[in-house]
């Protein structure tokens, strides 16, 4: 079968959209989350996406499914806020090495499953590792700039917990996305590299997605795009790209000054437009399509997709569209100065 | 944002990354080989620096980040930290230190080096920075087991690495032990580590000279010599020092040391030194040194006699009583005429500029020579430091307060001697070009417009500012009598967009062959190609904003580059003309019908409109201008001025926030005095009437004396996900069918009256930048007034949120119940019912509002609206609606088709 690296080489890459867009069809209620098992939890755990790969297993593997239909490469593990301090919000904390592995498995058996029915186009599992609901580079006391919410050492230290779990759930690649602190980006970089340092596994192929938060071309703790990607140059990722905050017009410049500078793949997976006056997406799948179609036809990308918004019928469009078209040739890196 | 990034190379098409040591902050450092040295600053070190080992004790941490951001302003590119103190927490003071430096943008913009003798430290400040950051330093000294475990750590956080030339006997004091050991470290690195030989740098120790000692006297040549060596033997890693080393003997006198640092950099850096921690302060300019002090640094720097260390301390003696002059803010006027008038107009200086101008024509043989000489040469410096982003509107157009006052002087000057000219031959002045800019007919706003025409005019243009309200053919003719060479056409309301396309079709008609620009708030790229473009051959281009009119009107001006730069514009349009309409069809749309039924469903059995305590119309003349100032919102002020980003944060922007501080300032001290002095005339008028849904998209007001009064609405037709309503304004007013007795209200304010007097001096006196600052003030106050009557509406006359009780913030959020959307604005886009409004409110005569053809207001410092009261009144955007709609209006207004579809342009969703 043929590696991520050779895939990636030949095509351009599809990776899958949003998954709350495609959970709030289902209209969950509070029981539906909880499920059995967490009948009695003492808070409410409604909006709690990624509890539904303990509780509603097979509606996160339909959505996966529906994406694999679609023709995504990549699919995103739901787990944008398995860790110990986001589940910190719904006094979960203790679930998130076990959410990890669950996601992990749900993800990975869909993946299978299409992998099989067409060999030739393998389906790889990415762990997604979200930002964290804490920062470690911004206050969040207004009269305190100095004060922080959360450690270094804590961020590594829930981030190697959530590695794991996905590592031996059996993740192919591990997305950091949405990173709109470098700093917690890079406490993920370095969990993961104590990880597999320690672990002695073989190291998994890292993507990371950056956040430009507006038209200020920076990311919310103020970098510009090339001090973001100089940063994070030292995790040697796979590719490195942008998702969320902007649809794919607004953020037609950034992908392409990335693409100038990038060492490594490039990606990029937008919301679907900005969001209109009562915070939806309205963005069509035939719109997102073209426009990714146009950074794809620039040379500007490797692997695209979705995010907020986004659904397997964005997905299905964006494939087709880009289907025909070159990959952005990976630059060549000299070994001298000259 | 910029995507012409230097950092990358590419040869035959293909990109290639080089191994470029990359740094960054919040903004990149690369260090290329064409880079010049690079300083770090080392005033933040509590071993070098008794002052900040002071304030670090103390926990004045607040002075101590002023020191770092003075190293910053001085020109360091990368900031040395280090709090090695015995009688400090060094982990905690690093943790303290650099938390508040990150939220600290003009200084965190550059990259930190993170300096310490002790591992610990160094892991507690890598733990606190985003940026690509340097540790300095790990060495051998401790065995190759410890300097490897380090070496990992720092690479897992990225860190690119100092490598002291140490090893486990000691510090390398020779040349071959400088360049053997940190090879040895190299080897380790690269090998073992798996380090990036960009991110190594030597630092092969610098130590003092001239102390005495004989050993010590080859030590610089050493220095240099390992420099040239390491470089040579490893090219792609770089070389360091602590500079101030060297004249370690000379404590005491900087006249020596300065001098020193700057012969031992001169050297040092030809050798390959490619940064080193100096204090920008301490180094003298090579060229500048005294030549007996010259002379005797390099004898003593690169040991060439015997004597060279008593030499220079005997010419020591003599200069140290002598201290250095501070440089006085003044001292500018020490320079030559030109110098001076470049300095003004940098700077944005007037205080001396009609002497200095005088002084500048009596030398010159014509008043002419002094404006294409001096004073163009000062504002090619302001052009392109503003194209460049080092400088920023509000600055730019102080500069051409001062270019327009020197102007001035020499203006009747320069008319006597045209006259002259005219009368011998009939000669003609030439300058850059002469261009035509102009608010469109029916539209009052020029804040943009007159903007552009700053900056054209700093750039040597003959600017023709035709005003506001300009109608086509009025332009047609001026533009041909001057024959001016580009027509600019600005707007900001909606309508202005047919009027652009009517000025466009007219020039082609009447066959000019000049470009057009288009501009102003309500213009976009898309509607220029879409519309605009294609109604005109010789060029439609659109103009986002000022700082692009400069390079826009010189590639149109220049022969050479025009037709290139039309045919490019040309292609990018039919592009997006074409991606637009193959785009349209995917939107979904309800017929008008259907759209009815899904109305925001309001429950009106369970609701009872609040009866407004004041039922009428309600007229304020004079409002009191300090009453309504803290009401002003001051996001908007900045982005008049293209300055972006949030306010107050704006005020402390990296890039901006000085500028958006003296801004703030500026325009504080003006809103005071435009307070104090009542320069403007605040009216308003109110009206709060019975009111009743008669349709699905119509609401009748009956006024208190007088005949009813039908508003028509329109309604979203856009398909929406299931449960979410299509809305119209109609639908928040209970229907009459209810029984249930509702009500509305309409406002009119405005701020602008008294403003034409002041626009007048100032422009008597040149004056654009108070000119242009007046409009954008008269335009916060206006929408503050509309805020503060809103509240007391709610509060007072009508009552139904009289207990609210929000903060200025909270306002301008919208946090309160009710609405107030204005016609020809999203909610209610259509304009003409704007004529019902002022009808009820009689506005006009209360306020002194008029309307022009185009239903915008008159003073342009205006604002009216609706009032809503029903908690689920909210703002929305009609957007595009379909003919089934457009037809169905034009039979509610009265209207043919097509003057419907005329008014509701911008709306439509299908090709007229």
């Amino acid at each position: 079968m043929k590696s991520l690296q050779q895939c990636a080489a030949e095509r351009i890459l599809i990776i899958d959209g949003a998954m709350g867009t495609m959970i709030q069809r289902y209209k969950l209620q509070e029981s539906d989350y909880r499920g059995e098992r967490f009948k009695n939890h003492h808070s409410d755990v409604k909006g709690n996406n990624d509890l539904l790969n303990l509780t509603q297993p097979q509606i996160i593997s339909a959505i996966h499914k529906e994406y694999l239909e679609a023709g995504a490469d990549i699919i995103e593990t739901n787990t944008f806020s398995s860790t110990s301090i986001a589940m910190a919000d719904y006094d979960m904390q203790h679930l998130a090495y076990e959410l990890n592995v669950a996601a992990a498995r749900i993800a990975k058996e869909a993946a299978a499953e299409y992998t099989a029915k067409n060999p030739d186009k393998p389906r790889f599992v990415a762990g997604a590792i979200g930002p964290l609901n804490k920062t470690l580079s911004l206050s969040p006391d207004v009269n305190n700039p100095g004060y922080r919410s959360v450690t270094f050492d804590e961020v590594a230290e829930a981030y190697t917990e959530q590695i794991k779990g996905l590592v031996e759930g059996g993740v192919d690649i591990l997305l950091i996305e949405t990173i709109f602190d470098t700093l917690n980006c890079k406490a993920a970089i370095y969990a993961i590299k104590q990880y597999f340092r320690q672990s002695g596994r073989p190291e998994l192929p890292v993507m990371i997605s950056g956040t430009i938060t507006d038209a200020s071309g920076r990311t919310l703790s103020g970098q510009t795009l090339e001090a973001f990607y100089i940063s994070v140059m030292h995790a040697q990722p796979f590719s490195i790209g942008l998702n969320c905050a902007l649809g794919g017009q607004q953020m037609r410049p950034y992908i392409e000054e990335l693409s100038h500078i990038a060492a490594c793949h490039v990606s990029c997976y937008p919301n679907a437009g900005l969001p209109n006056a009562f915070g939806e997406y309205d963005e069509q799948p035939e719109d997102t399509a073209h426009i990714i179609e146009d950074f794809a036809r620039e040379g500007f990308v490797n692997i695209v997709g979705g995010c907020c918004g986004t659904t397997p019928d964005h997905i299905r469009h964006i494939a087709s569209h880009v289907k025909a078209l070159q990959p952005r040739p990976l630059p060549k890196q000299e070994p001298t100065l000259a | 944002m910029s995507t012409t990034t230097t950092n990358t190379d590419t040869t035959n098409g293909t990109l290639v990354i080089k191994p470029y040591l990359r740094l960054s902050g919040l903004e990149p450092l690369v260090v290329r080989p064409e880079t010049n040295f690079i300083n770090i600053g080392e005033r933040t070190n509590v071993t070098g620096s008794k002052k900040f080992a002071r304030l670090i004790r103390e926990g004045q941490y607040e002075e101590a980040l002023s020191v770092a951001r003075q190293q910053v302003e001085n020109g360091a590119q990368v900031l040395d930290v280090n709090m090695d103190d015995a009688l400090l927490d060094g982990e905690k003071a690093m943790t303290t230190f650099l938390n508040l430096l990150a939220a600290e943008p003009d200084i965190s913009r550059i990259p930190i080096m993170i300096d310490s003798s002790k591992f610990s430290i160094i892991e507690a400040g890598l733990k606190c920075i985003q940026g690509k950051c340097i540790v300095n330093s790990i060495s051998l000294k401790e065995g190759e087991a410890k300097f490897i475990e380090q070496a990992f750590i720092c690479k897992s956080f990225g860190a690119a690495v100092v490598v002291m030339a140490f090893d486990e006997h000691g510090q390398a004091d020779t040349l071959e032990k400088k360049v053997s050991f940190s090879h040895r470290a190299y080897k380790i690195l690269t090998e073992q580590v798996g380090y990036d030989p960009q991110d190594i740098i030597f630092d092969p120790n610098i130590f003092a000279i001239a102390t005495g000692i004989e050993e010590h006297n080859n030590y610089a040549v050493d220095f240099i010599e390992a420099t040239r060596q390491i470089k040579a033997l490893m090219p792609l890693t770089r070389v360091s020092g602590g500079v101030s080393n060297i004249s370690f003997s000379f404590r005491g006198n900087d006249v020596v040391r300065e001098a020193m640092h700057s012969v031992f950099l001169f050297h040092a850096i030809k050798a390959g030194m490619d940064m080193g921690i100096v204090n920008a302060g301490m180094v003298q300019i090579y060229d500048e040194i005294e030549p007996q002090l010259r002379e005797l640094c390099e004898d003593a720097i690169l040991n060439r006699r015997e004597d060279a260390t008593e030499r220079l301390i005997a010419f020591a003696e003599t200069v140290k009583a002598k201290g250095k002059a501070v440089e006085k803010d003044e001292s500018w006027r020490n320079g030559t005429v030109q110098e001076r008038l470049s300095h003004a107009l940098v700077n944005g200086i007037t205080d001396y500029i009609e002497a200095d101008t005088e002084e500048a024509r009596q030398q010159y043989p014509r008043p002419l020579d002094v404006i294409e000489g001096p004073l163009m040469d000062g504002m090619n410096i302001v052009g392109d430091l503003f194209g460049s982003g080092k400088m920023f509107l509000p600055q730019v157009v102080k500069s051409a307060r001062v270019m327009k006052k020197s102007v001035a002087v020499l203006t009747p000057y320069i008319e006597a001697e045209k006259q002259k000219l005219v009368e011998q031959n009939g000669g003609q002045i030439k300058s850059a070009g002469k261009i035509l800019l102009a608010t469109v007919k029916g539209d009052v706003h020029d804040i943009g417009k007159n903007i552009v025409g700053v900056v054209l005019g700093c750039n040597g243009y003959d600017i023709i500012d035709m005003g506001v309200m300009v109608p086509a053919e009025k332009i047609l003719q001026t533009a041909r009598e001057e024959q001016v060479d580009i027509i600019g056409l600005s707007g900001l309301i909606t309508p202005s967009l047919d009027e652009m396309v009517h000025v466009a079709r007219e020039l082609k008609r009447q066959q000019f062959d000049i470009p057009l620009l288009i501009g102003g708030a309500t213009t976009s790229r898309t509607h220029t190609a879409v519309k605009i473009a294609p109604e005109y051959d010789h060029g439609v281009v659109h103009v986002l904003d000022a700082s692009r009119s400069v390079t826009v009107t010189g590639s149109l001006l220049n022969k050479a580059l025009k037709k290139n730069f039309l045919e490019e514009v040309k292609t990018e349009y039919v592009k997006l003309n074409d991606n637009f309409r193959n785009k349209r069809p995917v939107k979904q749309y309800l017929s008008l019908a259907d759209a009815r039924k899904l109305p925001a469903e309001i429950d009106w059995k369970n609701f009872t409109p609040v009866k407004p305590r004041k039922l009428g119309v309600q007229v304020f003349r004079d409002y009191k201008l300090a009453d309504i100032a803290p009401y002003i919102d001051w996001q908007p002020f900045f982005i008049a001025w293209e300055l972006h980003g949030k306010f107050p944060q704006i005020l402390q922007d990296e890039v901006v926030g000085k500028e958006a501080t003296r801004l703030y300032n500026d325009a504080q001290a003006m809103l005071q005095r435009i307070i104090d002095e009542k320069w403007l005339d605040a009216h308003a008028v109110i009206g709060l009437f019975p009111a009743n849904a008669t349709g699905p998209d119509s609401v009748q007001i009956q006024p208190e004396n007088g005949e009813p009064v039908q508003l028509e609405f329109l309604r979203q037709q856009i398909k929406k996900a299931p449960g979410q309503p299509n809305f119209s304004l109609a639908d928040f007013v209970a229907p009459a069918s209810t029984g249930i007795r509702d009500y509305m209200g309409a406002f009119a304010v405005t701020t602008g009256g008294g403003i034409e007097k002041w626009l007048e001096k100032f422009k008597a006196d040149h004056d654009d930048y108070s000119s242009i600052m007046l409009k954008a003030l008269a335009d916060r106050l206006v929408e503050a007034f509309a805020e503060l009557m809103h509240e007391r509406v709610r509060k007072e006359w009508w009552g139904y949120a009289s207990d609210e009780h929000f903060s200025n913030e909270e306002l301008i959020k919208e946090a309160y119940s009710g609405i107030r959307p204005a016609p020809g604005y999203p909610a209610c886009p259509e304009h003409t019912e704007k004529y019902k409004l002022f009808g009820l409110l009689d506005a006009t005569a209360n306020t002194g509002i008029t309307l022009t053809e185009s239903l915008a207001m008159y003073p342009a410092a205006s604002v009216s609206g609706w009032y809503f009261a029903n908690p689920a009144s909210k703002y929305f955007g009609v957007g595009k609606i379909e003919k089934d709609q457009v037809e169905d209006y034009a039979r509610r207004k009265g209207w043919t088709v097509e003057e419907a579809e005329k008014w509701l342009r911008p709306n439509l969703e299908y090709d007229m």
